[in-house]
C-alpha cells in the first residue's frame, strides 16, 4: 500500500461558517490513490506546539491531482490549518487506512452528521463514477445550525442525490436528529455509510441491525501517527480488545465496534 | 562552483559486542515493528531497528483516551499492548530479518521468570541482534515498576536476562528515580552491555470542563521535545559515572539534538516520538549528523562521543 509524504500547495480555501473551513490542495499522489474513507495526517505547522499532526477525512479528490480536506476549527492545531492561504504549503502524509467498500447492492443511503460528512462527499462522488445509479442514493445530513450544511447539501444535489436533512435547532429541515430521518427509508436500504458524532453512529448502527441492513461506519480517534505505530487510537472492538482507528478504520462494519463502551 | 568531495564517513559505533553501522536507532515503542515505516524510512540504513516491547502473551493494552497532546510533547498510556512473543516470531520477524540495519528487540515481563523466558527464547531466533530490557514502563501496574526503580531489582532482572542469552543486553532505564547513576551502575555490575535512557516521565493532563483526567489511565508518560534538557542531563550524568556504553533517548528530533546526545556521552541515539510527527526523522537525523562530522572536519562519529567541554568557554 502506497502512503505518501508530501509537501502540497494551498490552491483555494473557503470559509463555510465561522468554524468549518475548506481548503483545496495540490497533492497528485494522494489524490490517485486515495479511496473514499481514508484520510492524512497534516502537520499544523513547522514549530514544536502543537507537535502533532491532525487525522483529516479526504472529502474529495480531482482528476486534476487536487485534493480538498473540509474540517472544523477545534483547537490550535485546526486554528493554524484554517489560517494557511493559496500558495502556503501543508505537509501531509497520506492516503491511509481502510476506506468505505463498494455496496454490493442497491439503493444506499448516506448519514452525516457535523464534521462527519467530510468523507461521505468523496464517497458520494466515487459511487456515480461506477455504475451507481444516482436515484438509488439517499443522503441524509444533520448539524446544529443551517449554515453548518446548506452548501453541503446543495453539493450533494448537484451531484444528483436526494438529500434530507436535520437541524438542532430547526433552521434547516427537519427540527430535530438526522437519525430521524433514517427509520422511515431504511426497510428499503440495502446498505448505510455513517459518519458524524459516536453517539449519532451508535443510534445509526442501532436501527440498522434492528433492520439487519448492513452499516459501515467512519470513526475518529486522537492519533499521534496514523501509521499503525503509537497505538493510541484505540476503541473497544464488538469481541472484546481493542481495535486500532488508523489502521483498521477509520472505516468499520459497525458490528465491529462495542456501541456501549 | 565545484561540489565539495567529501570522503565516506566512519559512522560505525559499538553498543557493547554490538556494532551498529551507524549510532541512529529507534525507540521501542514509537517505531512498530519497522514495516509500518517502509514507506518513509530505508529500513537498511539505520542503526539499529529497536521493535515495540514483547511480553510472553500479548497483551490488549488500556482503554482509550490512550495519548493527549501536551505543550511541545504527548502523554501515552498504551498499556504496553503487543502482540505477544510467538507472533511477533512468527508474523514481525521475517519482515525484520530482511532488513540490514540491526535488530533490538525490547522485552517485558512482570516476574524474572518471565523476562528469562524471552530472553532465552528470542536468542534463538534467527534476525535477533540484541535485547533491550523494559524495566521502566510507568503505565503497568504490577510489576515493571519496581524493577525500574529499586537498583537491586533491576540488577536481578539484568542478571537474570544475562545468564540467558549469548546477545548483547540493553537495559532502558526510567527518569522516574530518585537517582539514576544509581540504577545504570546496579545494573552495569549485574552484567548490562548498555544502558538506554530515557524512557517517559510520568505526567498528568486534566480536562476542566468535565474535571476528568485526559487519559484513561489518569496518568501516562511524557515524550517529545519538552523532555529532552531532562534527558540530556541524565545521559550526561550517567555517561560520567558508567564505563559501558549509553544511548540516549529524549526528544530527540533533529540532528542537532542527536549531537547534544553525543557529545554529552552518548554512543548511540534512539529516535522515538519524532517518528510520529516525521516518520522519516530518523534518516534525515542521521544525515545531518554526517553533515555536522564533514563541517567539524571529524572522520569518525567516534571523535564526538562524550567530546563535551568542562565548563563555558569564555
Amino acid at each position: 500500500m502506497s502512503e505518501y509524504q508530501k509537501n502540497s500547495v494551498v490552491q483555494a480555501k473557503e470559509r463555510l461558517t465561522d468554524s468549518l473551513f475548506r481548503l483545496t490542495l495540490s497533492a497528485p499522489h494522494i489524490a490517485a490513490s486515495a479511496q473514499p474513507g481514508q484520510f492524512v495526517m497534516a502537520a499544523c505547522g513547522p514549530t514544536l506546539d502543537p507537535l502533532l499532526r491532525r487525522p483529516l477525512s479526504i472529502h474529495q479528490t480531482s482528476k486534476d491531482g487536487n485534493i480538498q480536506l473540509l474540517f472544523k476549527v477545534i483547537g490550535r492545531g485546526t486554528q493554524l490549518l484554517s489560517d494557511l492561504r493559496p500558495g502556503n504549503t501543508l505537509d501531509l502524509i497520506g492516503p491511509l487506512g481502510q476506506g468505505f467498500q463498494a455496496p454490493q447492492e442497491t439503493p444506499v443511503c448516506l448519514v452525516g452528521g457535523g464534521i462527519g460528512i467530510a468523507p461521505l462527499f468523496f464517497l458520494a462522488q466515487t459511487l456515480l463514477r461506477g455504475s451507481f445509479a444516482v436515484d438509488s442514493g439517499l443522503v441524509l445530513l444533520g448539524a446544529r445550525t443551517g449554515e453548518e450544511i446548506e452548501q453541503l447539501a446543495a453539493e450533494f444535489n448537484e451531484l444528483g442525490f436526494l438529500v434530507e436533512a436535520a437541524t438542532d435547532d430547526g433552521s434547516f429541515g427537519h427540527h430535530g436528529l438526522v437519525t430521524d430521518l433514517l427509520p422511515s427509508s431504511l426497510p428499503k436500504m440495502k446498505g448505510v455509510y455513517a459518519c458524524g458524532p459516536f453517539a449519532m453512529m451508535a443510534a445509526v448502527a442501532g436501527l440498522c441491525r434492528n433492520t439487519k441492513v448492513p452499516c459501515a461506519v467512519s470513526l475518529e480517534a486522537s492519533m499521534a501517527c496514523g501509521l499503525g505505530a503509537c497505538l493510541g487510537c484505540a476503541i473497544h472492538g464488538a469481541g472484546g480488545g481493542y481495535k486500532h482507528v488508523c489502521k483498521h478504520g477509520p472505516v468499520f462494519d459497525a458490528e465491529e465496534i462495542a456501541w456501549n463502551r | 562552483m565545484e561540489p565539495l568531495t567529501t570522503a565516506p564517513m566512519d559512522l560505525r559505533v559499538a553498543v557493547g559486542s554490538l556494532q551498529l553501522a551507524n549510532p541512529v536507532m529507534t525507540a521501542s515503542g514509537t517505531f512498530g515493528y519497522a514495516a509500518e515505516f517502509s514507506n518513509f524510512v530505508d529500513l537498511d540504513r539505520l542503526g539499529a531497528l529497536v521493535v515495540k516491547g514483547i511480553s510472553l502473551k500479548p497483551r490488549p493494552g488500556n482503554p482509550p483516551p490512550r495519548i493527549v497532546e501536551t505543550a511541545c510533547g504527548m502523554l501515552n498510556a498504551i498499556g504496553l499492548e503487543n502482540v505477544g512473543l510467538d507472533c511477533f516470531i512468527i508474523k514481525k520477524m521475517p519482515f525484520l530479518r530482511a532488513c540490514k540495519s540491526r535488530v533490538i528487540v525490547n522485552i517485558l515481563g512482570d516476574t524474572l521468570e518471565e523476562y528469562a523466558t524471552l530472553a532465552r527464547e528470542l536468542s534463538a531466533v534467527a534476525g535477533v541482534d540484541g535485547i533491550e530490557i523494559n524495566i521502566s514502563c510507568p503505565n503497568v501496574k504490577k510489576g515493571g515498576v519496581a524493577f525500574g526503580t529499586v537498583p537491586e531489582m533491576a540488577a536481578a532482572v539484568t542478571h537474570a536476562v544475562k545468564n540467558v542469552t549469548h546477545l548483547p543486553v540493553i537495559v532502558k532505564l526510567s527518569p522516574n528515580v530518585t537517582d539514576i547513576v544509581a540504577m545504570a551502575r546496579a545494573v552495569e555490575a549485574s552484567g548490562a552491555d548498555a544502558v538506554s535512557l530515557i524512557n517517559t516521565l510520568i505526567g498528568m493532563a486534566i480536562d476542566i470542563y468535565k474535571r476528568q483526567p485526559k487519559l484513561a489511565n489518569i496518568i501516562g508518560g511524557l515524550s517529545g521535545p519538552a523532555i529532552k534538557p531532562v534527558a540530556l542531563r541524565m545521559v550526561w550524568q550517567v555517561a560520567s559515572a558508567v564505563s559501558i556504553p549509553v544511548i540516549g533517548i529524549g526528544g530527540i528530533g533533529t540532528a542537532e539534538d542527536a549531537i547534544e546526545f553525543l557529545l554529552a556521552g552518548a554512543t548511540a541515539v534512539q529516535i522515538g516520538t519524532a517518528n510520529f510527527y516525521n516518520p522519516r526523522a530518523t534518516e534525515q537525523i542521521l544525515t545531518g549528523i554526517e553533515e555536522y562530522l564533514h563541517q567539524q572536519k571529524e572522520s569518525s562519529v567516534r571523535a564526538i562521543i562524550g567530546a563535551l567541554g568542562s565548563g563555558r568557554e569564555t
